[in-house]
């Protein structure tokens, strides 16, 4: 039974439900199992955000669960309120240029990446989430590219329309995520 | 004069012949005021399109004296139930009937609400100063000085703040082209049933229509014939007895 | 007449909250009354976006408390009319649908339950469940139905309007936050489609006839003056409930025939438990589950059977045990000895269950 436990946690504005929204639609339509629940405290926009999501072969039971296989944090506080969700098994991922400090947990891997200082200086601040979608990609192995493109046209499509560069410039940015773990994974 | 007596009551069409004897303590105002609107339905001739929603109090007394479709509801929560209605049915006529504390007290913030969004229905509040059916209490309309049984020594209006004048108010948040607000009295049921008459004619032209009724409470006010009708026109002096919001009518 | 918007089978991924307003739609409703509070707001949402092509009604109200009377009003009309709310405007309406539960008006409400009590949480919780089913001053003449997903969160809804207005008691889904906000995959019908024929409603108001000629006047009232009078109309609505009763309750069990640990849950809990149970099975532990579907009423005697089969019970909810309370009346007379996991306003993952049923199977060794 194969399914797959994805935490994605940072700061409202960050894109963070947008990413998860489009992982779980990629997955949907690539057939798979999936559920998906936002966070929605009290705190509409100054919270930290997080998206639980989950991707299997199999029908889902439990819509929360304990701990993650993978937990993305991309903010100092998201690495406080996501601890929770990682024990041994679990790879966190955490945004070096964003995080002024490194997740203490115990845990498989912790995995550094520079999504943000890479989407300011190569690309654009508001494709930072789609970096961090493509290292999600990378990291995970449950869907593939194409998938994940075609979600992406989906959510994105009209505006890609309206100006053919933001495709460009998201694929990039998809492309790039994907690399920084391979690098993050061969140093 | 037993002749007289044996003459049968000439009730409207639209009050329940059947009900019998009033279960209205004697000299109560609820009876003059539903004769006055059974007329008004009468005079307009919506009998058979009118749905009458009665509230909590001695406003629920009246669940079957009149000959229309009616509904009793909770304390406050009649004119929801009745704008739910006309909402769900643009036929209908909806007449909210209740108390001061119904109105003005637990149900407020559906009177300010109805009539904000100038829903399609009359809302009939009869102010009689008091919470009758529960032994006769301070209401928001009590006057100044009165004795009630939570104000055993007189309102004191520093304690208690003034009288809530429903009229007023509602004129004051009604949207006046489609609204029609007035308050009437018992001691003039020609008015009060032509003031009905009105009320109802705007909600057949779908506007919103609210009338207070000035009204008599013997039992609880611990009067006689007299001191009650004094009383009654100290509130007359008190809550204005007038037209606040006429729509033009539509030509 | 609304015009229904799923003709065929459709396979979407959607919200629970949007679910629902698909399902009020397939079920022909007519009209929602509603008030915002979290987490069931995108019923209301939807509802209103799909209202052009529907031709439905809606009216945003002042409060819950006119929410569940206008609601009322509407039904009076003669209107398949619904409302949902969660949390203190459950609370609040409490004042209607005790209303309507004396004048046996056919109420559908959907319950996302949130934390509780007071504000507490917008997120997720069980704690509203002995609110629904006992909720007001009265008995609990209420028809529930605890969902545990999106499929259920369809079926139930369709299913929940015609269980109103053939039996004329509050029908409620009962779900909770979480069902209502997480997003899976869920195929919407039609309900012809499944033999399901909406129960035509009747105006309760205003009906068919002229008063006078063709019949009296209607005279609907919740009050009465002598406490007989009230315990003759209360006797009669208690023969219909509990003849009805074993006609609608349902439940659920999954590898309960064997169990010898039976996870009692409802709700969202409920498929928690299944992969539980599948994980325990693997590790060799005869673990199974019953899950009321109506929690109100209760399947007793499938309850009570299921009990007497297992060497243990385990109890588990996201509330101090509201559901177990209700069960565990059920159950008297039977000695299966139980525990509890209960997480107030907490979801109760898989891990949770296995961890809780392993060490009540060490304790046992």
């Amino acid at each position: 039974m194969s399914r797959t436990k994805i935490v994605l946690a940072g700061e409202g504005g960050q894109g963070v439900q947008s990413v998860a929204k489009i992982l779980v639609e990629a997955g949907y339509e690539a057939g798979k199992q999936v559920l998906y629940i936002p966070n929605f405290g009290v705190e509409q926009r100054g919270g930290v955000s997080i998206a639980f999501c989950q991707i299997a072969d199999e029908i889902i039971g439990e819509p929360r669960f304990a701990k993650g296989d993978i937990i993305i944090m991309l903010s100092d506080r998201a690495i406080d309120r996501c601890a929770a969700y990682v024990d041994e098994n679990s790879t966190v991922v955490y945004d070096t240029s964003v995080c002024t400090k490194k997740p203490e947990v115990k845990c498989k891997e912790i995995i550094g990446v520079d999504a943000n200082r890479i989407a300011n200086e190569q690309l654009s601040a508001r494709v930072f989430n789609i970096i961090i979608l493509g290292v999600l990609l990378e990291a995970t192995h449950v869907l593939k590219l194409e998938d994940i493109k075609n979600a992406m046209e989906m959510a994105l499509g009209k505006k890609f329309d309206a100006k053919p560069e933001l495709r460009d410039l998201n694929y990039k940015a998809l492309d790039m995520g994907m690399g920084l773990i391979n690098q993050s994974l061969g140093v | 004069m037993s002749e007289i007596l044996t003459l049968p009551p000439n009730l409207p069409k639209a009050q329940n012949a059947e009900v019998g004897a009033s279960k209205f303590c004697p000299g109560c105002g609820h009876g003059i005021t539903l004769k006055a609107l059974a007329q008004a339905v009468d005079e307009l001739d919506i009998k058979q399109k009118t749905v009458f929603g009665c509230d909590i109090g001695c406003s629920l007394l009246s669940w079957n004296y009149m000959d229309l479709d009616t509904v009793q509801t909770h304390h406050g929560r009649t004119t929801p139930v009745i704008y739910g209605l006309t909402r769900a049915n643009p036929e209908a006529i909806g007449i909210a009937y209740m108390g001061d504390g119904g109105g003005l007290a637990i149900g407020a913030q559906h009177l300010v609400n109805a009539t904000v969004r100038g829903e399609r229905m009359l809302i009939i509040v009869v102010n009689n100063t008091n919470y009758g059916m529960t032994g006769g209490q301070m209401s928001p309309t009590t006057m100044p000085g009165q004795k009630t049984e939570t104000t055993p020594y007189g309102r004191d209006c520093t304690v208690t703040g003034k009288p809530a004048k429903a009229a007023e108010m509602v004129a004051s948040i009604a949207d006046k082209e489609k609204s029609y607000v007035a308050r009437s009295t018992v001691s003039n049921v020609i008015k009060l049933k032509s003031t009905f008459v009105k009320a109802l004619k705007n909600v057949q032209n779908g506007g919103f229509s609210f009338v207070e009724v000035l009204s008599i409470c013997p039992l609880n006010w611990r009067t006689n014939n007299y001191d009650t009708f004094a009383r009654l026109q100290q509130m007359e002096e008190f809550f204005e007895v007038k037209e606040f919001l006429v729509p033009e009518q539509k030509v | 007449m609304v015009n229904k918007l799923i003709k065929e089978d459709t396979r979407m991924f959607l919200t629970g909250n949007e679910v629902l307003a698909y399902a009020a739609n397939s079920a022909e409703a007519e009209f929602m009354y509603g008030y915002p509070i979290t987490p069931q707001n995108e019923i209301m949402h939807t509802w209103c976006k799909l209202l052009p092509k529907t031709g439905a009604g809606f009216l945003q109200t002042e409060d819950e408390i006119s929410a569940g009377f206008s609601t009322i009003g509407g039904i009076l009309a003669g209107k398949r009319a619904f409302t949902a709310t969660a949390g203190p405007g459950n609370v609040i309406m409490q004042d209607a649908q005790s209303m309507a539960e004396m004048m046996r008006i056919p109420f559908v409400c959907a319950v996302m339950q949130r934390g509780g009590p007071s504000t507490a949480t917008v997120i997720y919780a069980q704690q509203e469940t002995r609110l629904t089913c006992f909720g007001g001053n009265g008995e609990g003449f209420r028809i529930v139905y605890s969902t545990a997903g999106h499929q259920d969160l369809y079926d139930y809804m369709i299913k929940a309007f015609n269980t109103a207005w053939k039996y004329r008691f509050p029908t409620y889904v009962l779900a909770d936050g979480y069902q209502g906000k997480m997003r899976e995959p869920v195929t919407l019908y039609d309900p012809a489609s499944r033999g399901i024929t909406m129960v035509p409603t009747q105006k309760f108001l205003l009906g068919e006839g002229e008063i006078g000629k063709d019949r009296k006047s209607v005279h609907m009232r919740n009050t009465y003056n002598m406490e007989e009078e009230l315990m003759e109309v209360l006797e009669g609505y208690k023969a219909d409930y509990d003849k009805i009763s074993e006609e609608i309750q349902e439940w659920e069990e999954y590898k309960a025939d064997d169990a010898e640990i039976l996870v009692i849950a409802h709700g969202i809990v409920a498929r928690s438990a299944r992969t539980a149970i599948d994980e325990l099975r693997e590790k060799g532990i005869k673990a199974g589950l019953f899950r009321p579907i109506t929690i109100r009423p209760l399947a007793v005697k499938p309850l009570r059977e299921a009990v007497s089969r297992a060497k243990r019970v385990l109890f588990t909810e996201s509330a101090n045990g509201q559901l177990a309370q209700m069960v565990l009346e059920k159950l008297y007379g039977l000695s299966t000895p139980y525990e509890t996991l209960f997480k107030m306003g907490v979801g109760v993952t898989g891990d949770d269950i296995v961890n809780k049923v392993e060490a009540m199977t060490a304790a046992a060794i």
